[in-house]
C-alpha cells in the first residue's frame, strides 16, 4: 500500500516533470530537503507564492495605467521570473520572458496578453503544488528526488 | 568539500580555519524571500557559515559593525533599497571583501557592469549549488594577492581542494577598464612597490587586517601630498606617516587604492553624466575607486554630520577643498590636512553617531563636510547620479571621510547621487566631490560615526534631496539640488548613505519629505531629515534623530555655505560667498557652481532631483550629490585638481545655462532599477 502511495507520488511528480511545470531547479530543492528542512521544498514554494502575490498585483496595476510604463513593468517582472525561476516553475518562466520581450519592444497588447497566460500557470501550478504536497504529506517523509527520465 | 566541524571563527577574525572552505563565512543580500531562503539553503549544504539579510542596507550596517566578520559577500543585483551594484562598490571599498553578484538576468552588459564595479563573480539564477561550491576560491585568491593580509592564504589554499579554477569568470583581474577594475592585483603594475618583500612569509603568520581610520587615513594622505602623489611611494609614506604597526604593504594598497580612487575622480568628473536626466542616469562606470576602501572612515565623517550651517563656509576656509590640489587631482591630502574638521567635533559627531543618532547639530565646519561629503558618497555611491560634486558644504568633514566618501563616491563611479544632479556631472563637480570629500575624510571621526556617517550621509543627502522637494517645485533638479540640500544634509549625513540610497529616489525623497514634511520644512536639514525618516532607515534612525537636531540649524548657513550653483534652479543666489570665505577656493567656485540659495535653491534644487529621478536613481543621485558636495566642499579650495577647475567652469556655465539638469558629475548613475 504505502509503496502505491509512493509510486503515486513519484508518477505524481513525473507528470509534473513531463507536462512542463516543473524543472531540474525543483529537483534542487528537493535535494536540499533533509533532515534539517524536512519541509523545505514545500516552505519555499509556499514562501514564493505568498510572495509572488504582490508582484502578480502589483503587475496588474501597471497594465492597467495608460501610457504603460514598460520599464516599470519589466522591472516587476524581473522580479517576478527571479523567483519563479528559483523553485523551478518551467512554463511559468517561459511566460515570463515572453512578457519580457513583449516589455522590450514596447508591444503592450502583447504584454497584456502575455501576462494572461502568466497568471493562468501562476495558478494552475500553484493548484497542482498544492495537490502534490498534500499527498506528499499523506505519504510520508519524502524520497529522495530522482531525476526524471 | 571536506566535511569537519566548522572551526568556530566567529566573526572576529578573518575566518582562518583549517577546513576552509568550511566554514567560510558568508553574507548573503537579496530583496527576494524566496531567492534568499534558497540561497541560504544552498550555501549551508556546501557548509558555508550563512547570514542573510534582504535588505542592501541592513547588509552594509553589519559588515561595517565588523569588518571581520565576513569571507565573502553574495548579493542579488535587483534590490530595491539598494542598487547591487553600488553595494557592490560600497562593499568593497569599504571592507574590501569579494562580492559576488546574482541575477536573474545574464545580460552581458550587466555581467560586464558587475566586473567594472569589481565584483569577483557573477553567478545567475537559479543557482546551481554546484556553483556555490567554487566560490571560496575569491576569498583565497583575495588573501593570497592582497599585499596587507597575508594571512591564511597557503594554509588554506594547502588545505582547499584543487578545484579551485572554477569560474574565474569575472575574476579576471585584468579587467581594467579604464582602469577601473580595481580590486587589488598585486600582480599588476601598481604593486610593484610592494612586490619586493611583501610577501614575506606571510602564509603563516596572520597579520590583522589593518582599519584605515579617518587618522590614518588623514596621515596618509598628508604624507602623500607632502611627497607628491607621483612620488609618493609606500615606503616613504610609511616613513612619514610613522604609524606603529603600520606595514609597507599596507601602505602599498592603500596607495594602490587611493590612487584608483584619484583616478576615478577624474574620470568621473569628465563624464557628465546626466544628471539632469532623472538620475537615473546609469552607466557611466565609474572607475571603481577602490583606493579608499576605507570609507569606514568617512563613514565616520558622514556621522558626525555636524553640519552646522555654519560649518559649511568654515569649512571651506579649512583648505579641505584646498586640499584637492594634489597632482593626482583630488587633494584629498589636503583636505585631510586641513582638516578643518576638529577632531572634536569628529568626536561629538562620533558620539551622537554611536548616541544612536543623537547627532549633535554641531556641524563643524570640517566634520560637516566630511559627513556630508560621506553622505553624498553613499549616495552618490547609491545613485549613480552623476552628482555634481558640490559638496562644498562638507567643510566639516574630515577629510578623510571626505575622501572615502569621495571615493566611496566616485568607486561607485556614481556621480553623487544629488550633487551630479546639482553640476551635472561636471569634471568640476567631481572635484568639488572630490574635495569634500576629502574633508569628510579629514573628519575623522570615530568608527561608529562612520557607520552612521555613511548611512547618514546617504541619508541626508537624501533628506536633501527630500528637502528641496519641499523647497523646489520644479523637481528638475532633483540631482542636482541634491547637492544642495547638503547643507541639510549634513546633518543628514549621519544618516547613512545607504539610506538615502536605499531608497531615495528623488522621487522617494519627496515622499520622505512628506512624511516628515513638518520637520523638513523648517530646514533644510530637515529634509534630510525627513528623507531620512521616511526610509526605513535601520541604520539611519539614530542618525535621523541626528538629522532633526540638526534639522535646527539654520539652513542658512548650511546652504548658505554650500553655495552650490543651482543651475538647475537657474537661479542660484550668488550665496556661495559664504563658501568662499571659508574654503577659499572652493568657495569661489561653489559660488559659481552652486548659488544655491539654499533654503530655497537647495529646495529647489533638491526637488528637481526628487523630480528628476524617478526612483532609486534619484536617490542615488542624491546621494551622489551629497557626497560631491561634501567633496566639493572639501575640494575645492585650491584645487590644483584640474578637475576642479573645470568643475568651476562647468558650474559656471551651467549657471548660464541655467540648467543643472545633470548635476551629476560625470558619475554614472546606478540604476537600481529595473532589470538589474
Amino acid at each position: 500500500m504505502e509503496r502505491n502511495l509512493h509510486r503515486q507520488l513519484a508518477n505524481m511528480k513525473k507528470s509534473l516533470f513531463d507536462q512542463g511545470y516543473l524543472d531540474e531547479q525543483f529537483i534542487q530543492l528537493e535535494e536540499l530537503q533533509d533532515a534539517a528542512n524536512p519541509n523545505f521544498v514545500e516552505e519555499v514554494v509556499t514562501m514564493y507564492y505568498r510572495d509572488s502575490a504582490r508582484l502578480i498585483q502589483n503587475i496588474d496595476h501597471a497594465l492597467e495605467k495608460n501610457p504603460l510604463d514598460f520599464a516599470k513593468l519589466d522591472n516587476y517582472m524581473h522580479q517576478f521570473k527571479g523567483s519563479s525561476c528559483s523553485i523551478g516553475a518551467k512554463k511559468l518562466k517561459n511566460e515570463c520572458t515572453q512578457f519580457k520581450e513583449y516589455c522590450e519592444t514596447g508591444n503592450g497588447e502583447g504584454c497584456k496578453r502575455t501576462f494572461q497566460q502568466v497568471k493562468k500557470e501562476y495558478a494552475a501550478l500553484k493548484k497542482k503544488l498544492e495537490h502534490y504536497f498534500q499527498f506528499a504529506r499523506q505519504v510520508g517523509p519524502v524520497e529522495k528526488a530522482c531525476r526524471p527520465k | 568539500m571536506v566535511v569537519e566541524e566548522i572551526r568556530g571563527k566567529s566573526g572576529g577574525e578573518n575566518g582562518n580555519y583549517d577546513n576552509f572552505p568550511v566554514g567560510m563565512r558568508v553574507l548573503a543580500v537579496d530583496d527576494d524571500p524566496t531567492c534568499l531562503r534558497l540561497l541560504e539553503t544552498l550555501l549551508r549544504k556546501c557548509q558555508y557559515h550563512v547570514t542573510v539579510k534582504s535588505q542592501a542596507r541592513e547588509a552594509l550596517q553589519i559588515l561595517r559593525e565588523n569588518k571581520d566578520r565576513f569571507d565573502l559577500v553574495i548579493s542579488d543585483v535587483h534590490m530595491p533599497d539598494m542598487d547591487g551594484f553600488k553595494l557592490l562598490e560600497l562593499v568593497g571599498l569599504e571592507m574590501d571583501l569579494p562580492v559576488i553578484m546574482l541575477s536573474a538576468n545574464s545580460d552581458p552588459k550587466l555581467v560586464m557592469k558587475g566586473v567594472t564595479h569589481g565584483a569577483c563573480d557573477y553567478l545567475v539564477k537559479p543557482i546551481r549549488i554546484e556553483e556555490l561550491r567554487n566560490i571560496w576560491q575569491h576569498v583565497i585568491r583575495r588573501k593570497k594577492f592582497d599585499s596587507g593580509k597575508q594571512n591564511k592564504c597557503t594554509d588554506q589554499i594547502n588545505n582547499c581542494q584543487a578545484s579551485g579554477q572554477g569560474q574565474m569568470s569575472l575574476m579576471t583581474g585584468n579587467v581594467d577598464q579604464n582602469g577601473k577594475f580595481n580590486r587589488k592585483r598585486k600582480d599588476d603594475d601598481d604593486e610593484s612597490e610592494d612586490n619586493g618583500d611583501e610577501n614575506e612569509d606571510p602564509a603563516t603568520q596572520k597579520k590583522p587586517r589593518v582599519v584605515w581610520s579617518i587618522e590614518l587615513h588623514r596621515k596618509f594622505v598628508a604624507a602623500v601630498n607632502q611627497l607628491g602623489i607621483e612620488k609618493a611611494v609606500p615606503k616613504r609614506i610609511l616613513d612619514m606617516m610613522n604609524v606603529e604597526g603600520l606595514t609597507r604593504e599596507n601602505v602599498a594598497s592603500h596607495l594602490q587604492k587611493y590612487r584608483l580612487y584619484l583616478k576615478r575622480i577624474s574620470s568621473v568628473a569628465t563624464q557628465q553624466a546626466n544628471m539632469a536626466a532623472a538620475l537615473g542616469i546609469k552607466d557611466s562606470p565609474f572607475v571603481r575607486m577602490s583606493s579608499l576602501d576605507r570609507l569606514g572612515d568617512f563613514r565616520n565623517l558622514a556621522g558626525s554630520g555636524r553640519f552646522a550651517n555654519t560649518a559649511l563656509s568654515p569649512y571651506s576656509a579649512n583648505g579641505m577643498l584646498g586640499r584637492l590640489n594634489s597632482p593626482g587631482g583630488v587633494n584629498l591630502h589636503n583636505l585631510t590636512s586641513s582638516a578643518l574638521i576638529q577632531p572634536n567635533h569628529a568626536q561629538n559627531l562620533s558620539n551622537s553617531m554611536s548616541n544612536a543618532g543623537k547627532f549633535h547639530p554641531v556641524i563643524t565646519p570640517g566634520s560637516q563636510n566630511g559627513s556630508l561629503f560621506q553622505g553624498s558618497l553613499e549616495m552618490d555611491q547609491l545613485q549613480k547620479n552623476k552628482c555634481t560634486t558640490e559638496i562644498t558644504n562638507f567643510n566639516s568633514m574630515d577629510d578623510s571621510r571626505m575622501f572615502t566618501a569621495a571615493s566611496a563616491f566616485t568607486n561607485t563611479g556614481e556621480a553623487i547621487g544629488s550633487s551630479s544632479n546639482y553640476l551635472n556631472g561636471d569634471p568640476n563637480n567631481l572635484m568639488m566631490l572630490h574635495g569634500n570629500s576629502q574633508q569628510a575624510l579629514s573628519g575623522g571621526f570615530g568608527n561608529q560615526s562612520s557607520l552612521n556617517m555613511a548611512s547618514f550621509n546617504a541619508e541626508s543627502l537624501n533628506g536633501g534631496v527630500g528637502q528641496s522637494s519641499n523647497f523646489l517645485d520644479h523637481g528638475k533638479f532633483n540631482e542636482t539640488w541634491q547637492t544642495i540640500q547638503l547643507p541639510k544634509v549634513q546633518s543628514n549625513t549621519l544618516f547613512s548613505a545607504e539610506h538615502l540610497q536605499d531608497q531615495l529616489p528623488l522621487n522617494t525623497v519627496r515622499d520622505n519629505n512628506s512624511s516628515n514634511s513638518p520637520h523638513l520644512q523648517n530646514n533644510p536639514l530637515d529634509i534630510s531629515s525627513t528623507t531620512m525618516a521616511s526610509r526605513p532607515l535601520e541604520d539611519s534612525r539614530g542618525e535621523i534623530q541626528f538629522q532633526e537636531g540638526l534639522v535646527g540649524q539654520n539652513s542658512d548657513t548650511i546652504f548658505g555655505s554650500f553655495d552650490f550653483n543651482i543651475p538647475a534652479n537657474g537661479n542660484l543666489p550668488p550665496s556661495s560667498k559664504s563658501l568662499d570665505q571659508s574654503t577659499g577656493i572652493f568657495n569661489r567656485k561653489m559660488e559659481m557652481v552652486v548659488n544655491s540659495r539654499l533654503p530655497g535653491g537647495a529646495s529647489t534644487l533638491m526637488q528637481r532631483n526628487e523630480i528628476e529621478q524617478s526612483n532609486t536613481d534619484s536617490r542615488r543621485s542624491n546621494e551622489n550629490f551629497l557626497l560631491e558636495q561634501a567633496k566639493l566642499q572639501g575640494g575645492f579650495v585650491s584645487q590644483s585638481y584640474g578637475s576642479l577647475d573645470d568643475l568651476v567652469n562647468a558650474v559656471v556655465k551651467r549657471e548660464q545655462d541655467g540648467n543643472i539638469s545633470d548635476g551629476n558629475f560625470g558619475f554614472d548613475d546606478y540604476s537600481f532599477g529595473p532589470g538589474i
